[in-house]
């Protein structure tokens, strides 16, 4: 796949230096002079030194016969039109703008950007850290309508000790692995929760709070 | 043209505050938003609108402007990529029905064409002038020499 990334910072060295040991051809685009020579140094990638908003700079990058363009510069207005001008003017199917501004990631989409926002995924990160450690939201799919989620299942949990069959979960949610003693088991309702089993499950926005109850006696 | 309309810029440098000036003497109401403070300055002491210090490339300072009761929206700050996204932002999140965007380079402008966005390109326009210019000065020379 050919990734264009365009920003500055570290974020922009790990994440190159994360799709170019994936295979990827990664192609970078960074106004500063100096990180440029820094990044060609470092990493086996394409560095164009310049304003990746300009379309004859994302021209010279190759953006034509780019699979990925992902605009991460600290300038929230810069990645919108890296995003638009990669998608309307080089026809990218597939761009990602970095909202600065939390707030952003919704206007992006509303403009027909893809946008996230890292405050928003770190904080909730923490929060959910912070609020039970026997749940770990692992990550948001489809725009955040489904959520993928790690339950730890301890002795107290009500559902510990009963087939999957016998858990009445709400429609539109699953049980999707059980991890027992670090062996993943796909489960079926025949296959039964035990204390210390770490199991996946997949539920929509409006019945994680039930599953949750469900599974942990707890509200989430 | 009616004289008590609600209107929105971004952007209080020389054109900004320019319209900001022209359009509050005659009757408007003048929300300017600007990142930089000292540029208020170039408001004349007859300006009677309203001034946000802020980065309008955040939502809550277009909040802040009421911008979901503008009648017009102009961006006209020096960074085109600003006045790209507030323009987008003002038509369609804020649904502001008149939207106007300066933009320098023509090839962005080009760009945003394909979105609805109005744009007006000074560069694009001086150099239309500057051309004119030429080719008029051109017919005169050769009208001189027949």
């Amino acid at each position: 796949m050919k990734v264009l990334i365009i920003g500055n910072g570290k974020t922009i060295y790990f994440l190159s230096r994360k799709f170019i040991s994936q295979g990827h051809n990664v192609v970078i685009i960074n106004r500063d002079k100096e990180e440029c020579i820094q990044l060609a140094r470092q990493l086996k990638a394409r560095i164009i030194c310049g304003d990746g908003s300009d379309s004859e700079i994302l021209k010279d990058a190759g953006a034509m016969g780019a699979d990925a363009v992902l605009a991460i510069t600290p300038d929230d207005q810069d990645n919108l039109v890296i995003c638009q001008l990669a998608s309307i003017k080089f026809g990218v199917s597939r761009t990602i703008a970095l909202a600065n501004d939390p707030d952003n990631a919704e206007v992006f989409e509303k403009l027909g950007i893809t946008g996230f926002s890292i405050t928003q995924i770190v904080g909730s990160l923490i929060e959910q850290r912070a609020s039970l450690e026997q749940i770990t939201n692992l990550l948001p799919v489809g725009e955040g309508r489904v959520n993928v989620t790690e339950v730890i299942i301890n002795d107290d949990s009500p559902v510990a000790g009963r087939a999957l069959k016998d858990i009445r979960l709400p429609e539109n949610s699953l049980v999707a692995v059980i991890i027992r003693n670090d062996m993943p088991i796909v489960p079926n309702g025949s296959n039964d929760l035990k204390p210390d089993d770490r199991i996946i499950i997949i539920t929509l926005p409006e019945n994680h709070g039930t599953v949750i109850k469900i599974l942990t006696g707890e509200r989430s | 043209m009616r004289n008590n309309l609600y209107i929105v810029i971004v952007g209080c440098g020389r054109l900004g505050s320019y319209l900001a000036n022209h359009l509050s003497r005659i009757g408007n109401s003048i929300v300017v938003i600007d990142i930089n403070e000292s540029t208020f300055n170039n408001l004349s002491s007859d300006f009677s609108g309203f001034k946000i210090h802020g980065d309008a490339t955040q939502i809550a300072m277009l909040r802040e402007a009421k911008a979901d009761k503008a009648d017009i929206f102009f961006a006209t700050t020096h960074e085109d990529n600003v006045n790209l996204m507030v323009a987008q932002v003002a038509q369609k999140v804020f649904n502001v029905p008149k939207v106007l965007a300066r933009v320098y380079d023509p090839k962005r402008e080009e760009v945003y064409a394909h979105l609805h966005i109005d744009t007006i390109c000074p560069t694009s326009m001086a150099a239309e002038m500057f051309l004119k210019a030429v080719e008029n000065g051109y017919l005169n020379m050769d009208g001189e020499k027949s």
